[in-house]
């Protein structure tokens, strides 16, 4: 081999090394690029919002005059709706998904079911309130309320639980099962005593990540016509009279985080977008530990796993 | 008699066993109701849309809803034209999509083929916070920060703007593009890469030449996905693009999507039935039909190009 093939060559290998160098930049520089997008997002409300972070922040009502409004309605209802939100996704999801991957026969009736899982993860949010417009308030009659809102956000979040109930439990080995049936149980009690203790982080990691989404969610809410000023708490659930539980919370107006800071980012003055500021960075503090807390719980569960 | 009470005790085991066969196809029972749940989902979806829709098309005529360059339903004069909805749609999107699939693959390439284990550990739960922040926090970072970024650099930029909202949700997508481009990355077996590095290829040249092309279905149907995200946003885009519907495709002006639309609408005070309640539904039947053709194609992609191993 002559020197200046061998030269051609080195360069060849120069250049091609430049390349992955660059390429390894650009990833690099590509993920700086959300790092910062997260940081200024992050630091524009520290910034702007944490002078109105401060306990009357907690206790006080929406208010003409931004330096006296507060986020209590809207955690209040947040909280509300997320109970209704969980009472139905939860259910139903593990129960949907233990169907899917237990008892379902192979049939179309199965195949239309989890087609129809696939493409509602895809729906935009929006659609959810339209849904929950025409139904839940018009057609059932709940009105505009919290539970409307609840359920919307229910059937939203729907499909994350579905999938990873389903996922949780196809990662239970199949010896388990065997070992169930073999002792004489039937398939229930191989559901209920084996699967679905055994699935149960891996459930409660979709759960999780699916309340943080529903908990930010903002057009379902708005579509089915929630409003934004509510100076007014749900009456309380629980009572002192027997038999000391009162539903009548479940049916009154409400309004929640997401929608409280909507309403104060969209006027103009600097004062409420201060409060917008400081309502977002509770929001986004919020869904943070949630998932956080979703990803914990997998990396432990990865981590102490062993059939 | 000893024959006898064998009997006994084979019937008595034989009814309990229908007892528990009972049960059992009860509990089958219930659980398939709530697997239907999902279907009543779609069904519900479907016929919201589709008959607060057909009530709307009483009114206006197909043909100037799909022609008609004004959407005015609010107006003393209304127009029923989806067009300008749809361009500010289509605009912003774009701009998004411009953003996020460069970065997004660019992300997924470097985890999948660059990064060390403990670089991807650290990044990709990362990535899952920045994909779970809500969209309306978003929509403050495009109007509070981004906007008047853009104004310093672009002084003719007004408040509102479509190059703003799309900028900003391009990042919202970024994680989503780029954790579903990782994972068909990912799913490309080991020899494939062996065989490059065999052949002296190198990180980078395993990336774009075997790597990318073997994931293509899972890569073009993470990009549609993010389309139809894209499409479907709203907080974003109807705090940062603006509330006037506007017939360009110029990002530097405001506009509103269909999606704004819908959200302006139901702020308002409309009474259920009139024509403005229905317009709503109709507007997002077109969104539904949107982002089901993406999904639609999507899936199709996913089947066709798929390469098996």
């Amino acid at each position: 081999m002559k020197a200046n093939e061998l030269d051609q060559i080195r360069s060849v290998i120069k250049t091609n090394k430049r390349a992955d160098l660059i390429f390894a930049l650009a990833g690099f520089l590509a993920l700086m690029v959300g790092v910062m997008a997260f940081i200024t997002l992050f630091g524009e409300m520290v910034a702007n919002g944490w002078e109105r972070i401060n306990p009357d922040f907690f206790t006080s009502f929406p208010s003409r005059r931004a330096a006296n409004a507060g986020i209590l309605s809207a955690w209040v209802g947040s909280l509300l709706v997320m109970l209704v939100t969980a009472l139905s996704a939860i259910p139903l999801g593990i129960a949907a998904g233990v169907y899917l991957e237990e008892y379902a026969p192979k049939n179309w009736m199965t195949d239309l079911i989890e087609i129809n899982v696939t493409n509602l993860a895809g729906v935009p949010s929006i659609v959810y309130g339209l849904l929950a417009l025409g139904v839940f308030v018009y057609t059932f009659g709940f009105g505009q309320s919290i539970l409307t809102a609840g359920l919307t956000l229910g059937l939203l979040i729907l499909p994350v639980v579905i999938v990873s109930t389903r996922e949780a439990l196809r990662a239970i080995p199949i010896h388990i099962r065997e070992g169930a049936y073999g002792v004489g149980a039937t398939q229930w009690q191989v559901v209920s005593d084996h699967l679905v203790p055994y699935a149960t982080p891996g459930i409660m990691t979709g759960v999780i990540i699916g309340m943080s989404r529903a908990i930010g969610e903002t057009a379902p809410i708005i579509t089915i016509g929630a409003l934004t000023f509510i100076a007014f708490l749900p009456p309380s659930p629980v009572t002192d009279t027997v038999p000391f539980l009162n539903f009548e919370w479940l049916f009154s107006g409400f309004t929640v985080m997401p929608i409280q800071m909507f309403n104060w980012t969209s006027r103009p003055e600097e004062a409420f977008q201060q409060n917008a500021a400081a309502a977002g960075l509770i929001l986004v503090l919020m869904t943070l530990m949630m998932n956080a807390i979703a990803i914990w719980l997998r990396y432990r569960l990865r981590k102490s796993i062993s059939w | 008699m000893n024959s006898m009470q064998t009997t006994t005790v084979v019937s008595d085991r034989l009814a309990r066993n229908v007892q528990r066969n009972i049960r059992e196809r009860a509990i089958e029972t219930i659980l398939f109701g709530a697997a239907l749940v999902s279907v009543l989902t779609t069904v519900g979806i479907v016929w919201v849309l589709v008959s607060e829709s057909l009530n709307f098309f009483d009114h206006v005529p197909f043909g100037d809803f799909l022609t008609d360059t004004m959407w005015t339903p609010l107006f003393s004069e209304p127009h029923y034209g989806i067009l300008p909805l749809l361009m500010g749609t289509i605009t912003t999107s774009l701009v998004a999509l411009v953003v996020a699939i460069p970065l997004g693959t660019v992300i997924a390439a470097y985890l999948s083929e660059f990064a060390s284990a403990r670089v991807r550990e650290i990044v990709k739960p990362f990535l899952e916070l920045l994909g779970g922040i809500p969209t309306i926090v978003y929509g403050y970072f495009a109007l509070t920060v981004v906007t008047p970024l853009l104004q310093a650099i672009y002084p003719d930029l007004p408040g509102f703007s479509m190059l703003s909202a799309g900028l900003v949700m391009g990042i919202a997508i970024v994680p989503y593009i780029s954790s579903l481009t990782e994972d068909a990355m990912r799913a490309v077996p080991m020899s494939l890469r062996e065989g490059a590095y065999g052949m002296g290829s190198t990180r980078f040249q395993t990336a774009i030449r075997v790597v990318i092309p073997a994931a293509l279905s899972g890569v073009l149907s993470a990009y549609i996905l993010g389309i139809s995200r894209a499409v479907g946003e709203t907080m974003i885009v109807a705090v940062a693009a603006g509330m006037q519907p506007n017939f360009t495709m110029d990002p530097t002006e405001p506009a509103q999507t269909i999606s704004a639309y819908i959200v302006q609408v139901a702020l308002g005070d409309l009474p259920h039935g009139s024509i403005g309640y229905q317009s709503i539904f109709a507007a997002g039947l077109s969104l539904m039909l949107m982002t089901l053709l993406f999904n639609i194609l999507g899936h199709v992609i996913r089947r066709r190009y798929r390469e098996a191993y």
